[in-house]
């Protein structure tokens, strides 16, 4: 399926979203470790967007099919590092999560993240039936639930729970019997004093302060107090630039990562925040565009997985910055200082390229 | 797995504008969330932010210092940290760190309980004092735990320092945490953990000696470190006051009544001027500047000899003798009698069918024939006897309250005691029986009910030594405080003129105590200087009692008055010792401090070893007396 290339292939608007963001995402970045031991972080996060940028363009070139045909070895390749990551991996802060490449070091999971993508649209590309079955659904679990386990295990739970929109958007998509949504409804409800009880102590206090906000200010809710401190803080239009008082003084926890949303819309404000949400929002629509004229199931399955990931990752992130959702370590796509992170997007949407570029192929 | 990709089916429309949709209301939500947020409580989260990241620190006043007449330091102000907790971040404190703050610090954990819920309602910008006087281990406490206790902060504060630690103390008076009546009161800028003067010149000239603290806005990190000062309002440093206490004389006067409970003032009777006050036994007013200890408290609180209290102006006991140039003033100017009337002394003198002794009676030869010059020169009861029946109370009574005994002289010392002249009106109040005649008799030398302070016999008898011209007695100069726009009462002396004949027979009958044989005040004659005086011997219960019990509690209070020179007075000094049992013992004190006086005056400048002196008074000072039970007098402070 070679053809020439030409510059309409290249999603200019998509990718124009994106760059957008992240670049946004560098200011702040900058702005708020100015006066920390983290400050010149900016200039690691500018090469990392460069470097991903430089890979989208290169995904948009391939043909996704071919990646797709790749899915099965990335997967088994995907399980062996994380299991191994495990057993042999660094510790950095109590976690396995990194693999480190000489200087840099790379997030496994964020990569694995794609593969799950990959792996769901590949599934449904093959299996057309007009709704999923019970043998689907709990195939589909084993292949997400491996990775999501070991993720788990690391521990980084935020990133594990992210497989779930993947799979739960695909089996949408693919159709699915009410009947089935209720009965894993039902499983759900019955699971949850199960996964209580290997949740973490941090992790439990995380979920009743989400439930009972004004318990306790000292510690956990003190971490959303302090965000939604500094976003109402931030008002119209915002405290300016450098001026974030919380994000400055350390009131903020990881402001330049996970957190960067917060010191974000408080030095710039409601103004800021709508510009920003816009842009996500856009980006979303585009990518579900993109869906809609696939050329095919595989093409349309991995979009919406993209999509679907990307979507449960910003509403996550923004929406526990303010308090309307349990605190989760989950970064903010393309924002967050993070070059794993990065990577995976920017591929995602190099991929999402890929796709849109063949609309009119038939 | 084989993987093909046929390209028939594309997902349905409806799947995608579903998805879409929830995208859509989801978005609308998060926006709702945050314009709630950034718009609708923007200034509530503006507010949080703001006290987040700024303090406001209390930058304490130096109190100021306390100066004798010369200019030498009484009270001072010295460098201290005090441990604050700082409220705006905090919700409230749980059990376990109000627990490993207590522990850290060393505070009783009740009390630092009890202090949190006294100051719960104050404004949360407004920072606790949990402990003054912080030492080295908790000052180390504090950076060692600026992490687990953020909320926690120290500042620079001023402790009061006393060097002179026990001397005057009673004058001087302490200072200590402002009472919560204080704080509440409307309109108070107190602050729970203020120092305030709570008793003597601390108390009376608060307002002078408290400058008005400042404040420092700083920027603080989210570890309560400072990190930037927003603003500082300065103190403003209280004013020294200066007395009009001379320390040498002091000195003087605090070594010659060594460890015995009493007290001397010294006036200027020129000017009312206080020169000397002294009360012993005394304390270390050094003791309450840290936060005193409940035992310490105790201890001063349930000794009988009361050393709290300042004698000199709060104890009220029988003036004994003294009372009699009171006598001789209203005989002689009410022209009861003549100086050169006559009374036969047998040792003994029955009035209204009951007999009264002399002091003399059993113990010496009988006075005999007693003019008044005689009479006051030997104290002749006998003699004073025959002029409180001539006179009556009623006369005794407008004497005693014109010359200033009975009521407050107005001293500027906080709690000071009236005294009592009793009266017949007095008596059918209080004991609601009719004036007995036999009581004038006793009141007539000094006995029954009357009661005065040391300060009231100094100024009296000061004033009766300058003709009838009563000055206010005051610590602290008049000028000073004008100038320093303190109110003032009103200055002007209080005159009770005597005619001249009568000021001549009584004043040589003082002289004639120290100077002539005979005379009960021979040991205060000083070479070089003309001093007059009286003595006084006062029971504190019934003869009878006295000479039963042998007990130091029933023993009399020793009184002596002296002014010098005798014909134009500079100094009175009136000296007290309780349970003295005889006047003799109080004599010597007074003619050290005048002594001391005119030494300074007249003499070269004494090579300095008033740190030698000082160093042997305070080892005298310690309280030797042991508490035993309360004599009767005492129940009239």
């Amino acid at each position: 399926m070679s053809r020439r290339f030409r510059m309409s292939d290249i999603d200019w608007f998509l990718l124009g979203l994106a760059l957008a963001i992240a670049i946004i995402g560098v200011v702040e970045i900058y702005s708020t470790t100015l006066h920390s031991p983290l400050a010149g972080q900016y200039k690691k996060q500018i090469y990392w967007i460069l470097l991903s940028c430089v890979l989208a363009l290169v995904a948009s070139r391939l043909d996704y099919h071919m990646v797709l045909e790749q899915t099965p070895w990335l997967y088994v390749g995907s399980v062996l590092l994380l299991a191994g990551l495990l057993v042999a991996g660094h510790s950095i802060a109590g976690t396995r999560r990194w693999l480190q490449f000489g200087p840099m070091s790379f997030q496994v999971s964020e990569i694995v993240k794609l593969i799950i993508i990959l792996v769901v649209a590949a599934y449904f590309a093959h299996r057309r039936t007009k709704a999923v079955t019970w043998g689907d659904l709990v195939k589909l679990g084993i292949f997400a639930g491996i990775p999501a386990v070991l993720v788990a295990l690391e521990p980084d739970l935020g990133t594990a729970l992210t497989f779930i929109p993947i799979v739960a958007a695909g089996v949408l998509f693919a159709g699915i019997r009410w009947q089935h949504i209720a009965v894993l409804c039902l499983l759900g409800i019955l699971a949850l004093p199960v996964g209580w009880h290997f949740l973490r102590p941090y992790q439990r206090e995380r979920l009743m302060t989400f439930v009972h906000p004004t318990q306790n200010t000292q510690s956990s809710s003190y971490q959303v107090t302090q965000t939604k401190i500094a976003i109402g803080s931030g008002g119209f239009w915002g405290k300016g630039l450098g001026n974030g008082t919380q994000s400055r003084l350390g009131f903020i926890p990881v402001s330049h990562a996970d957190s960067i949303f917060a010191a974000y819309a408080e030095e710039q404000g409601f103004v800021g925040t709508l510009l920003v949400l816009l842009l996500y929002f856009a980006m979303l629509l585009r990518l579900l565009d993109g869906a809609q004229m696939a050329p095919d199931r595989a093409g349309a399955f991995l979009l919406i997985g993209l999509a679907a990931v990307l979507f449960f990752q910003v509403v996550l992130n923004t929406g526990m910055m303010i308090g309307v959702l349990p605190i989760t370590g989950v970064p903010l796509p393309l924002m967050s200082q993070g070059g794993s992170s990065l990577l995976f997007t920017f591929l995602g949407l190099g991929l999402a390229m890929s796709v849109r570029a063949r609309r009119y192929v038939n | 797995m084989e993987v093909r990709f046929p390209s028939d089916e594309r997902p349905p429309a409806w799947k995608i504008a579903f998805l879409q949709y929830v995208i859509a209301a989801s978005f609308l939500v998060l926006l709702v969330g945050y314009w709630r947020l950034q718009i609708g409580q923007h200034r509530l989260y503006l507010d949080l932010a703001e006290r987040n990241r700024i303090r406001n620190l209390p930058v304490i006043a130096p109190r100021g210092r306390i100066l004798d007449r010369d200019g030498r330091v009484l009270a001072d102000s010295s460098p201290a940290f005090s441990v604050l907790l700082m409220r705006e971040t905090l919700a409230d404190l749980s059990p376990e760190r109000r627990a490993g703050i207590a522990r850290g610090l060393q505070l009783d954990p009740e009390e630092l309980r009890a202090t949190l819920q006294r100051t719960a309602s104050l404004p949360r910008f407004q920072p606790v004092l949990l402990k003054q006087a912080a030492t080295l281990e908790d000052i180390s406490f504090l950076e060692s735990h600026r992490v687990e206790y953020p909320e926690l902060d120290l500042i620079p504060v001023q402790q009061r320092l006393y060097p002179k630690q026990q001397v005057a103390a009673a004058l001087l008076g302490y200072v200590g945490e402002v009472p919560e009546e204080m704080i509440a009161k409307l309109g108070s800028s107190y602050r729970p953990g203020d120092v305030i003067g709570k008793f003597g010149v601390e108390a009376e000239y608060n307002q002078v000696l408290s400058g008005r603290d400042g404040m420092r806005r700083v920027v603080v990190n989210s570890r309560g470190q400072e990190v930037g000062v927003l603003s500082t309002l300065n103190a403003l440093p209280g004013n020294d006051l200066r007395l009009t206490i001379d320390l040498d004389l002091q000195m003087a006067a605090e070594a010659s009544l060594g460890d015995r409970a009493g007290a001397v003032v010294a006036l200027d009777p020129r000017t009312g001027e206080v020169l000397v006050m002294v009360s012993h036994p005394s304390f270390d007013p050094n003791d309450f500047a840290k936060r005193i200890d409940p035992k310490e408290w105790n201890e001063l609180m349930s000794d009988p000899m009361k050393p709290l209290m300042n004698k000199s102006i709060q104890a009220q006991l029988a003036p004994g003798s003294i009372f009699k140039i009171v006598m001789a003033s209203a005989a002689l100017e009410t022209g009861t009698v003549t100086p050169d009337y006559i009374v036969n002394c047998a040792g003994a003198v029955t009035i209204y069918g009951h007999l009264y002794h002399d002091w003399v009676f059993g113990k010496r030869p009988v006075h005999g024939a007693v003019n008044i010059h005689k009479a006051i020169r030997e104290s002749c009861d006998v003699f004073f006897y025959t002029m409180g029946k001539m006179l009556g109370i009623d006369k005794i009574d407008y004497f005693a309250r014109g010359l200033g005994l009975g009521a407050k002289t107005g001293i500027d010392l906080p709690s000071e005691a009236p005294g009592l002249i009793p009266s017949p009106e007095w008596v059918q109040r209080v004991f609601k029986h009719k004036w007995y005649a036999g009581e004038t008799i006793s009141v007539a030398i000094g006995q029954g009910s009357v009661v005065v302070t040391p300060i009231q016999v100094a100024h009296t008898i000061g004033g009766i030594a300058m003709g009838g011209v009563f000055h206010r007695p005051h610590v602290a100069f008049q000028d000073q405080l004008r100038a320093l726009g303190v109110d003032t009462p009103d200055t002007s002396p209080h005159a009770f003129p005597l005619s001249e004949d009568t000021l001549a027979a009584v004043k040589s009958g003082m002289w004639a105590v120290v100077n002539e044989g005979g005379g009960t005040g021979g040991a205060a004659r000083c070479p070089g200087i003309e001093i007059s005086g009286k003595t006084g011997t006062a029971q504190v219960v019934s003869q009878t009692l006295e000479n039963s019990e042998k007990n130091s509690e029933f023993k009399s209070t020793a009184w002596f008055v002296g002014y010098a020179p005798s014909d134009k007075p500079e100094i009175v000094v009136a000296a007290l010792v309780m349970r003295g049992e005889h006047s003799a013992v109080a004599v010597p004190i007074a003619r050290e401090v005048i002594k001391a006086y005119f030494d300074k005056k007249l003499g070269p400048k004494p090579p300095d070893n008033q740190m030698e002196t000082q160093a042997r008074v305070l080892s005298q000072l310690r309280p030797a007396i042991p508490p035993k039970q309360l004599p009767s007098a005492y129940n009239r402070y």
